[in-house]
């Protein structure tokens, strides 16, 4: 076999990756694991974890990932850098193969596990891109910090938003949280802690027109979406956490997905294309955390393994050999 | 690993503070400064694409790293709102800057429409 072949390639470098990485390179499987060279996982980007089972004292996004890391390559899981640019069957129709290409870079492997995660929607509105880094931002933690004593405007009112506000008033004097509903969606201890916390203002009903500004942000334009009342809000820094959108571009007419893109898997972490695993952000599930990302990453490595396994007809008990023989 | 002295025709970053910051961009007729801190995940990705592109641009551009936590006047001289940040310095002005990470080979495009 050629050495550039692989039984497993694992595509993104989040918890959901890495844990499967961590399990496929545990059972023996020879395995790389690919990760972009500029759109970071989500998590990395997030100053605290503190629901991830057994770290009571909560740890950093980045921590998290580099311990991952660190664990799966103690197991012997290869890691490049490298945005993958397509996913055929080759080198011919007929083999069992996927060849993975990343630029001028090809790879060949039995099975695919698909661990791209998800990105934070955009708002669609004016002045989005144009105040882009001059302002509006997607990262509490990359940007809070050259927000200090300003006011801030933060969109969303789910987990995420609630959670970059209450870091964001380590910064800043005054964070207004606009959401388009009358009360969060948010847990209920973060709920709690935005409640009472004094720097912390609520723009019910309430959802961005259009984001304003000279050579940076200077306000929004608010509407009521209850009335349809406008109002402007001055503010220096505009934080949006409304929601993901998944990284699947490269299963587009491959397997299927849900209408908002994020890939459909079976309990197998199997998608609609055999051989083709996912797993994390970019699956269509109910809960988007680290914990169940790992969780996915582990059942995808081990379906992806006892798919190799069959492949090379060294299953120890699978159906497919019960059917050959 | 970034260089501490301004040397001539660098072949890496060079380390730039708010101190050395006006000497490097009137030395170097085209310079790039990654502004970045620790605690930024992107940050880290773009680290070793611009340490990369110092070494195969020497002679055509010089690269600076500059931690914005610990040289903050020069964070909010230029008006920093989000890192990484490239700020781009032709002849000892501000001409432009590059807000993100992103691939080698769309940065080194990027850089060159400021030349």
């Amino acid at each position: 076999m050629d050495s550039r072949v692989y039984d497993i390639i694992i595509i993104g470098g989040g918890p959901a990756g890495l844990t499967a990485g961590i399990y496929a390179a545990r059972a023996n499987m020879r395995t790389l694991l690919l990760e972009s060279a500029f759109q970071p996982s989500l998590i990395t980007i997030t100053n605290e974890v503190e629901n991830y089972p057994g770290f009571p004292e909560g740890i950093t996004g980045p921590e998290l990932v580099e311990r991952l890391a660190e664990q799966a390559r103690r197991f012997g899981l290869e890691i490049e850098q490298a945005d993958v640019t397509s996913l055929t069957r080759g080198p011919g129709q007929d083999t069992p193969n996927w060849r993975v290409s990343a630029g001028q870079d090809d790879y060949e492997t039995l099975a695919v596990i698909v661990a791209t995660g998800a990105d934070h929607a955009r708002l669609g509105v004016p002045g989005e891109e144009e105040f882009g880094g001059r302002g509006v931002s997607y990262c509490a933690t990359c940007d809070g910090p050259f927000f200090r004593d300003s006011e801030l405007v933060v969109v969303g009112g789910g987990d995420t938003a609630v959670q970059e506000a209450l870091f964001l008033t380590k910064f800043a004097r005054k964070v207004t949280l606009v959401h388009r509903r009358d009360r969060l969606r948010a847990a209920g201890v973060l709920k709690d802690r935005a409640q009472v916390n004094p720097k912390i203002a609520f723009a019910w009903n309430a959802v961005v027109e259009e984001i304003q500004g000279t050579t940076a942000v200077t306000g929004v334009r608010l509407k009521d979406v209850s009335t349809g009342q406008i109002r402007q809000l001055a503010c220096e820094g505009v934080f949006v956490f409304t929601g993901y959108v998944p990284h699947t571009e490269l299963l587009q007419g491959l397997a299927r997905m849900d209408t908002q893109g994020y890939l459909i898997v079976d309990d197998h972490m199997q998608t609609s294309v055999p051989g083709i695993f996912a797993c994390g952000d970019c699956t269509r599930k109910l809960l988007r955390q680290v914990v169940t990302a790992c969780g996915d990453g582990a059942t995808a490595a081990f379906a992806a393994g006892l798919y190799v396994d069959g492949l090379k007809g060294q299953s120890y008990d699978s159906p497919n050999n019960n059917i050959s023989e | 690993m970034a260089l501490d002295q301004l040397v001539d025709n660098p072949d890496a970053p060079l380390e730039i503070t708010d101190g050395n910051i006006d000497a490097a961009i009137t030395k170097y007729p085209f310079m790039v400064v990654d502004c970045w801190a620790p605690w930024c995940g992107p940050c880290r990705m773009l680290g070793p694409i611009v340490d990369n592109l110092a070494r195969t641009q020497q002679g055509a551009i010089v690269f600076g790293k500059l931690n914005v936590d610990d040289n903050r006047d020069t964070a909010s001289r230029y008006g920093i709102r989000s890192i990484p940040n490239l700020l781009i310095f032709k002849d000892g002005q501000k001409v432009g800057d590059i807000i993100g990470a992103m691939p080698e080979d769309k940065l080194l495009t990027k850089i060159n429409t400021f030349k």
